[in-house]
């Protein structure tokens, strides 16, 4: 990630006596063939299921997106947002104009996502000025401005909504396999941008800040920079929902586009699983579709349960399932963090070490 | 003249706002919680009032005489439960999912018992008494009580805060734990009183918006975001923070929705987006946020 790059001093991590720092999780070749090959089984999904089962997988698609979006920004950035729904309506609405405007509504997607991101920059700008709880409360207040200023505008349908228009040359067939592989390469490229980015020095430097804000900013990590850029990434992934949202329902409202319901749905998904993991939202995702699927027909009592859920894992099981199973099993699927241990000289590369070895401060710690 | 009846309204609406934030507004700063439960919580007050209070014969503007011990005692024991099984973990996260949890459950259990319909509290002939010093200006007397509440509750509050011993406790838990153990205070109580005073006049606004207007269900968030919003213009741990912050949202709201019905709410938020961006803080903060 070149914007990553020179986010901490070169030195912090080099030097004589340095800790040996190393990823988190046990080596785990044999996982890229596994992910490969679940993404392969997915892709193929159109042709052993329904469309029902498919659109179903696309609404899973789309809240594992934003809530992989949403674990960047709470889980590792620390930024709690109640307001990712402004991007997701942003995205879908984006949808829209560029189709009215006579654009192929699937390749607006990633247009759509790059506006959201846009959008973000000044939104970033206000925000930013504020942490903490003020921080939630101010994304919501612009998710909310965002969707009075697009309910005013007529030309994209006002407060009613507008349909996403030239999806009729497509047979039903062809729109719902297009609309599935859609969704499929969004949450793929959402996950994958994630493991990458937290994998970069952008990573280091928010697992720095998570564990002692004050230290990482003295030792001259770039917190503001790490936070804008996970900001925006949010931002761009959320667009990406949204625009996939638009295609896949034909039909976009403001009022469901920008409701604060996604934000409900994405926090709960993400604590179940576990926050702070990769892990976590897809858990939370399975789990949260399983109980809908189950419990779906009992109407209102389905929402006591997960509300209940939300409390008892919240309140006995802070980190969530996957959190708390990974720390059991010392495994991840996806190794993003450190661990750090007593340094041994011979185990660093010549090439890796400081300057020079000072022999006063090289010894074991 | 159109213009003062609309910057009048909006005083009336903001004593409103701030009412509905004071027990906010008092979690937030005390305790560091942001309650996203607060708004239902009113709604709750409302469907207590209309259940328990004709089985008393009492008029319904005295309902608060039922309502608001109920939820002095049931905030008591929600923040020595589960509040504080929450604020022991240690991450503000945790309380927030919490909060999230209990509003979920709250705005469903109450869907399942009483269907989405609105409902209001039937004060009678009071409804429609008001002042009309000329044709355009009309003061709804309910709504100007509802102001005079706001401003002699936040007032009281004020004068508990800084003169009684209790206050004087609650203020030195905010500032700093620790050291208010260090000295004797049980931190677990006074947070317990503090919530048991937000329940309180969470309850007069439930009961007050049950009154000016309709309550349903799921009418709780939105009155909860014209919480937040007058909480943080105001400034976090100043309770005339919170009157100014609400008169100024909702007097804002009422200039928004002179020009165009359609831009009330939104008119709301670009000044509650103005003052962050030029006082982040909020006008009157005394401490930093939480």
């Amino acid at each position: 990630m070149s914007a990553a790059s020179g986010l901490l001093p070169q030195d912090a991590l080099d030097g004589p006596g340095a800790l040996r720092v190393r990823r988190s999780a046990r080596p785990s070749g044999w996982l890229v063939p596994l992910a490969l090959g679940v993404v392969v089984l997915l892709a193929f999904m159109p042709a052993i299921v329904s469309t029902g089962d498919t659109s179903l997988l696309i609404n899973a698609f789309v809240l594992l997106t934003i809530s992989t979006m949403w674990n960047l920004l709470a889980g590792y950035a620390g930024m709690v947002s109640i307001g990712q729904q402004a991007f997701i309506g942003l995205g879908a609405y984006a949808v829209v104009v560029g189709a009215i405007n006579g654009m192929e509504p699937f390749t607006v997607i990633p247009i759509a996502a790059v506006v959201s991101a846009l959008i973000a920059v000044p939104i970033s700008m206000l925000v930013f000025r504020t942490k903490g709880g003020y921080f939630a409360i101010a994304t919501w207040v612009v998710a909310s401005a965002a969707q009075l200023v697009i309910s005013s505008i007529t030309s994209i349908g006002g407060g009613t909504g507008h349909p996403v228009p030239g999806l009729s040359s497509l047979s039903p067939t062809q729109f719902a396999d297009i609309s599935y592989w859609s969704a499929l390469a969004v949450v793929v490229v959402a996950l994958a941008m994630s493991y990458l980015l937290l994998r970069s020095r952008l990573g280091l430097v928010l697992a720095a800040v998570r564990d002692d804000e004050d230290a990482a900013r003295a030792s001259g990590a770039r917190v503001v920079l790490a936070r804008h850029v996970v900001f925006l990434v949010a931002a761009l992934g959320c667009g990406a929902a949204g625009a996939i949202l638009a295609v896949s329902q034909l039909q976009v409202e403001p009022a469901s586009a920008f409701s604060v319901q996604w934000s409900a749905e994405i926090i709960f998904v993400t604590l179940i699983g576990g926050m702070g993991t990769m892990e976590g939202p897809i858990i939370g995702t399975v789990i949260y579709f399983a109980l809908q699927q189950n419990l779906a027909q009992h109407g209102a009592w389905y929402l006591i349960i997960v509300g209940a859920v939300a409390v008892v894992v919240a309140i006995w099981l802070p980190r969530g399932l996957w959190g708390t199973l990974t720390r059991r099993l010392r495994f991840e699927f996806f190794p993003v963090g450190y661990l750090v241990a007593p340094g041994r000289r011979e185990a660093r590369a010549p090439a890796e070490r400081g300057p020079e070895p000072q022999p006063a401060a090289a010894g074991d710690r | 003249m159109t213009w003062l009846n609309a910057i009048l309204q909006g005083i009336l609406l903001g004593g409103f706002y701030a009412l509905f934030a004071t027990g906010l507004s008092l979690l937030f700063g005390v305790m560091g919680i942001i309650n996203l439960a607060h708004g239902d919580f009113a709604v709750i007050a409302g469907y207590v009032a209309v259940v328990l209070v004709p089985s008393t014969h009492l008029p319904m503007v005295w309902g608060f005489l039922v309502v608001v011990p109920i939820f002095a005692l049931g905030g008591y024991i929600l923040q020595r439960t589960l509040f504080q099984a929450a604020l022991s973990r240690g991450d503000p996260l945790t309380i927030l999912l919490v909060t999230f949890g209990l509003s979920v459950i709250t705005e469903n259990a109450l869907l399942q018992a009483f269907t989405a319909n609105g409902q209001s509290l039937d004060i009678g002939g009071l409804i429609a008494d008001s002042i009309n010093p000329n044709n355009v200006i009309s003061i709804s007397d309910v709504s100007l009580a509802v102001l005079i509440v706001a401003v002699v509750l936040l007032a009281a509050l004020q004068l508990m805060l800084s003169r009684t011993s209790t206050g004087r406790q609650i203020r030195a838990v905010a500032d700093d734990r620790e050291a208010a153990e260090l000295v004797g205070i049980n931190h677990r109580h006074v947070f317990g009183i503090a919530a048991a005073i937000a329940l309180a006049t969470v309850a007069l606004a439930g009961l007050a918006s049950g009154m000016i207007t309709e309550f349903a269900p799921t009418t709780g968030t939105s009155n909860l975001l014209f919480a937040f919003e007058a909480v943080v213009i105001g400034g976090i741990g100043s309770l005339w923070g919170t009157l100014v912050g609400g008169i100024v949202l909702g007097v804002a709201q009422q200039i928004g929705a002179q020009i165009n019905p359609a831009y009330q709410i939104l008119a709301g938020h670009v000044v509650f987006l103005a003052v962050l961006a030029f006082r982040s803080r909020g006008l009157f903060a005394v401490r930093e946020a939480a």
